[in-house]
Parts: C-alpha cells; structure tokens; sequence
C-alpha cells in the first residue's frame, strides 16, 4: 500500500497536562488512505499524540495541521467531519438505544434548527451495517456484551463520516476472537478509503494490520516506517526491552514477534 | 424509533396529567368547584363570582406552582446530566441554602423587606453557584467534583444561616425562617408572569444548547470529538440551570426535592436515554402542584409547600442513597 501525501500532520509538537510535559519535538504527518498503527511501551506518549491529533489536548508549542491549515483554526464541527474518534472512555447515559446512541455522532453534521435529517438516518444504518450490529439496533446499549458494546462504540464514531478515525487503544478489554474481528473490522474500512490511525498495544496487530507503523518510547519516535522496517528483534528490544524473535507470520507473511524464554 | 414515540407518548401524558391536576386544584377550597364549573369560569368572564375566585384569587397560585415545578424539574435535569450523578441537582449543591443566605442577610442585616429579600437571593444563589463552579474548577469542572465542593459549600452555608437567624430579632427571624420554608401563600399574578416569562426564555435558549448537553453525556472525549465547545456549552447550560432555579428560589423561597426527584421520576416513567428535559418538567409541576394542595387544603393551618416537598424529598433520598449503595 503506497502512502498519499498527509492531511493531518502534527508539527514540531510540545505534548503534556499541567507540568508535566509528556513530549518534546514530536512530528508526525499520517499517510493519507492507510492504516498507521502506533506502539510503545505504557506511559510512552502514544495516546497523548493522538488526543493532540484529535484536538482533544491543545499543544504548548507546535501545532497540528488538517489540510493546510492548523486544526485550531477549524471550526470544532468542520474538523470533527474531517477526523472522527474512537476514545479509551465513553460512557452511555441510562437506557440508550444502539440506534439513539450512534445517531448522536451525527452531531457534527447537524445544526440546531435542522436537528435530524434522513441523510442521518441513513448514514447510521450504515454504520451499523458496517459494523454488524443492525440486529441490536433497538437493544439497549446496557444490555449488551462487552464485544458487542465495543462495536456499538465504532458505529457511532463511524456514523460520524469522517475521512480519517483515530483509535485509542480500541481492543483493550476484549477477548482474543473480539479482538481480530474489531481489527478485520477497521481493516475492511480502510479498504474502503477510511485513513486509520489506531493506538495499539498488541505488536502483532500492528504488524499484520498496519501499513505504517510508528514506534514510540519516552515521548519520542524511535521508527516509523512500514511493519517490515520497524517490527524488527532490535528494534522491539530497543523501545520495548524485550528480547524477541521476529518470524513470518504464517498466514499472512508479515512479521510476528515471539518473546524469547528467560534462559535458565 | 417506536422508543423515541414512546418516550414522545409519555411526555405529553405527563404534561397533561399536569394540566388536569392543576384545573381539579382551581377547585379546591372554601368554595367548592366542580371541573365543568372550573373550565367554564376560566374561559368565560360573565360567570361572574365563580370568574373573580378561579381567575384572580386561585389562578396565580395554581400557575405559579405549575411554572416553578417546571423550572425546578427542569434545572434539577441539566445540573444532574452536567455532573452525571443524580445526586447533582442544584439544592444538594449549595444553591437554595445559599439563596436564603442571601434572603437572611437582606432581611435580617440589612433590614430589607421582601423585595430586598428577593434580590438577596438571586445573589446569595448565584453568589453560592460561582463560589462552587470556581473551587471545583480544575482544567475543566468534573460532575463529582462539582457534587463534593456543593454539599461542603452548603454545609458552611447552612452554619452561616442558623447563625443570621439566632442573632436576628425575634419578629425579623421569624419572617425571614417563613420566607426559608418556601410557601406559594404570597404569590400574585405578576409572580407567575415572571415565572413564565423566565421559563419560556430558558427553553428558548436550551433548544440551541440542548443537543450539546446529550453529547456531554458521552463524556468530555466523546463531545469535543464530535465537534462540541466543551467548556462553553457546560457554562450556558450551567447560567440557564442557575437562573431556572434562582427565579423561583427569588420569590418563593427554596422548595427542596422537586429538582432532585423530577428528573429521576421522568427518566424511569419516559424511558428515555438520559434525563429528559421536558418530561422533568412536566413531572415537577405535577408533583408541585399536588404537594401545594396537600399543602393547602389537606394539612391544619396551611402549611407551606416547602415543608411537604422536604418531607416528600427525604424519603426519596432515603431510598435513593439506599438503591446506590445496594449498586455498589
């Protein structure tokens, strides 16, 4: 897959909450079309880089750039359009319906005296046809398994319409069979034009599914490249410390890290 | 979608189970009215007597109960939705004992009579909603934050209170403590056109600012994700709460539970997602209406209303502390 020049692009960024500063310096320009994929060990800054893609945390220098222009000076809905968010934490309020609650991220392509229209009732039946949950539509969000609650959650960010979908860590919490079907999932849309950008713990989700892959550590980017460049044994040993064989990935060929045993 | 019609048909049941209720009180009294008599009174002025008792010496009242239930209901849904916690409502969080902070120090420092005692306690409310919105203010105000800081605020208000009124005089306390009890005994036909005028120009506002507040639910990711001025929509909503609660506050007197009980009540009969904006006031005119006629006419010596509603609302919270630790 060949990377098209970037619409979003973090520049020269200065990351951080109150004092504490998270990261220094960081750039970042997302390939246009692909599925990037950002690891790194826990506290490595990778969900604070892509809270600062989605406007969610305001840079203390440097800025992030939507089509030309500094995502700042977007009005909030243009840009929730244009980038749509899976975060780490939502809540539901009380008694939501699957249907009500993806209908809510419609809300940037309403105004408040056109509230609903049948463009948005048509863009979360699809949303829900994407992600397989038509049949819950009417269930309560409360009722419903962690697996397909999760699902919920992508079909209100998808509902959204928004060309590129930054996820924070959208697997966590989920069972293994949840967790490839939720990736195949965001796979399946990016064949579909939709530029992804997944904060990942899993090394080997990255691999398989990424088209880039952006290494962090300590707040700054180690490798960023395609997963063949980048999942490498030194590499993971050098941002994660692990020490690691890197093999083939038998049924799909791209790389597969496998932890080395302690030697005895 | 048959949710939402649903949640529609229950709404304006409720709302009509409100009017019914408020015409079967225009009856009510020394001299007895049946529902026919009522309407016909209402609608034709040569009825004559029965015209001068529903219209000027009932109608005030019963509207005025109406119209503060509503707001009260209605504020009590945008405070808890704001703090996502149904303990959140603006008279567990410091705003009627600090708008009768403000009534006390008008009336009993001083030396005001009632319309000082008004405009004490829409300072001493907003006074009282500032000082909170600003100690729980840290990169944002957090709904349990907000909850913490109120029930602290309003036990140093309520210290400050007992205090004003113990070194007051005697027949000044006693005025200000009858104010304190929130009673519909005083109101006229002027109060209920303030009342109505504040509630139809808070509902003119919350349609511009209503759909941020069912994205505010979501959480603050959620709603700056989808394009929502986090900050701004919660300090609009917080000024629209404020001043739906501060107006009856103003000239009634603090009428405690309705906020907290209204929102919760319209939520379980709607089944609505969230607390329902029209619903909690449909329910608190309702309930208010009904708590000022027990006030009235069922209990010796016309108690205020205030007093039933507190009774009423501790019960409620009795089994509402009880159903959240049960939850636990």
């Amino acid at each position: 897959m060949s990377s098209s020049p970037a619409r979003l692009v973090a520049e020269e960024l200065t990351l951080g909450y109150e004092r504490r500063i998270v990261a220094e310096n960081l750039s970042v320009a997302v390939p246009d079309g692909g599925f990037t994929a950002i690891v790194g060990p826990n506290a490595c800054g990778k969900s604070t880089l892509l809270r600062a893609l989605a406007r969610l945390l305001s840079p203390k220098a440097g800025t992030v750039v939507l089509d030309g222009r500094a995502a700042g000076d977007h009005p909030p809905k243009d840009f929730a359009r244009q980038v749509g968010l899976l975060p780490q934490t939502a809540s539901a309020p009380d008694g939501i319906t699957v249907r009500e609650l993806v209908g809510r991220g419609r809300f940037p392509h309403q105004t408040w005296w056109r509230p609903s229209t049948s463009e948005d009732a048509a863009a979360v039946d699809l949303a829900l046809e994407q992600t397989d949950t038509t049949a819950l539509a009417d269930r309560r969000v409360d009722e419903l398994s962690g697996g397909q609650r999760q699902r919920v959650w992508v079909a209100m960010a998808l509902a959204q319409q928004a060309g590129i979908l930054l996820l924070d860590e959208p697997t966590t919490f989920l069972d293994i069979a949840h967790q490839v079907e939720l990736m195949d999932l965001f796979a399946a849309l990016n064949r579909r034009g939709v530029t992804v950008v997944a904060v990942l713990h899993d090394l080997n989700h990255a691999a398989r599914y990424a088209s880039h892959v952006i290494a962090m550590r300590d707040g700054q980017i180690r490798a960023s490249g395609v997963a063949r460049e980048v999942v490498t044994a030194h590499l993971v040993e050098e941002v994660f410390g692990l020490r690691c064989v890197v093999i083939d990935d038998p049924e799909t060929g791209t790389p597969l890290v496998v932890p080395r045993a302690p030697s005895l | 979608m048959n949710t939402l019609l649903r949640t529609r048909a229950a709404t304006t049941l409720l709302l009509s189970v409100a009017l019914v209720a408020a015409i079967v009180m225009l009856g009510l009294g020394d001299y007895p009215m049946s529902v026919p008599q009522v309407v016909r009174a209402l609608v034709d002025p040569s009825t004559g007597f029965d015209h001068t008792v529903v219209v000027e010496w009932r109608l005030p009242r019963v509207v005025s109960a109406l119209l503060v239930g509503a707001c009260l209901g209605v504020s009590g849904a945008i405070f808890q939705s704001l703090t996502a916690n149904p303990l959140g409502s603006p008279d567990v969080i410091g705003f009627s004992t600090g708008a009768y902070t403000g009534a006390l120090i008008a009336m009993t420092v001083l030396g005001l009579g009632l319309g000082g005692a008004t405009v004490g306690a829409i300072v001493g409310g907003l006074g009282t909603a500032a000082i909170v919105y600003v100690l729980a203010f840290r990169q944002g105000v957090l709904g349990f934050r907000l909850v913490v800081v109120g029930v602290g605020v309003t036990a140093m208000m309520s210290a400050l209170n007992t205090w004003l009124l113990m070194r007051a005089q005697l027949e000044v306390a006693l005025g200000a403590a009858i104010w304190g009890a929130g009673s519909f005994s005083l109101t006229n036909a002027t109060d209920a056109w303030v009342l109505g005028g504040t509630l139809l120009l808070a509902t003119a506002t919350l349609r511009a600012v209503a759909p941020s507040l069912r994205q505010l639910e979501l959480g603050d990711d959620t709603s700056r994700a989808h394009g929502v001025r986090v900050e701004p929509a919660r300090l609009a909503l917080l000024v629209i709460g404020v001043v739906l609660v501060a107006v009856p506050t103003a000239l009634v007197g603090p009428i405690a539970f309705i906020a907290l009980a209204a929102p919760q009540v319209a939520a379980r009969i709607t089944r609505s997602a969230g607390l329902p904006l029209i619903a909690s006031a449909a329910v608190g005119a309702l309930v208010l209406v009904l708590a000022d006629g027990v006030a009235q006419h069922a209990l010796p010596g016309g108690v205020p209303v205030g007093t039933v509603t507190v009774v009423i609302g501790g019960c409620y919270l009795v089994w509402l502390l009880a159903a959240e630790t049960r939850r636990r």
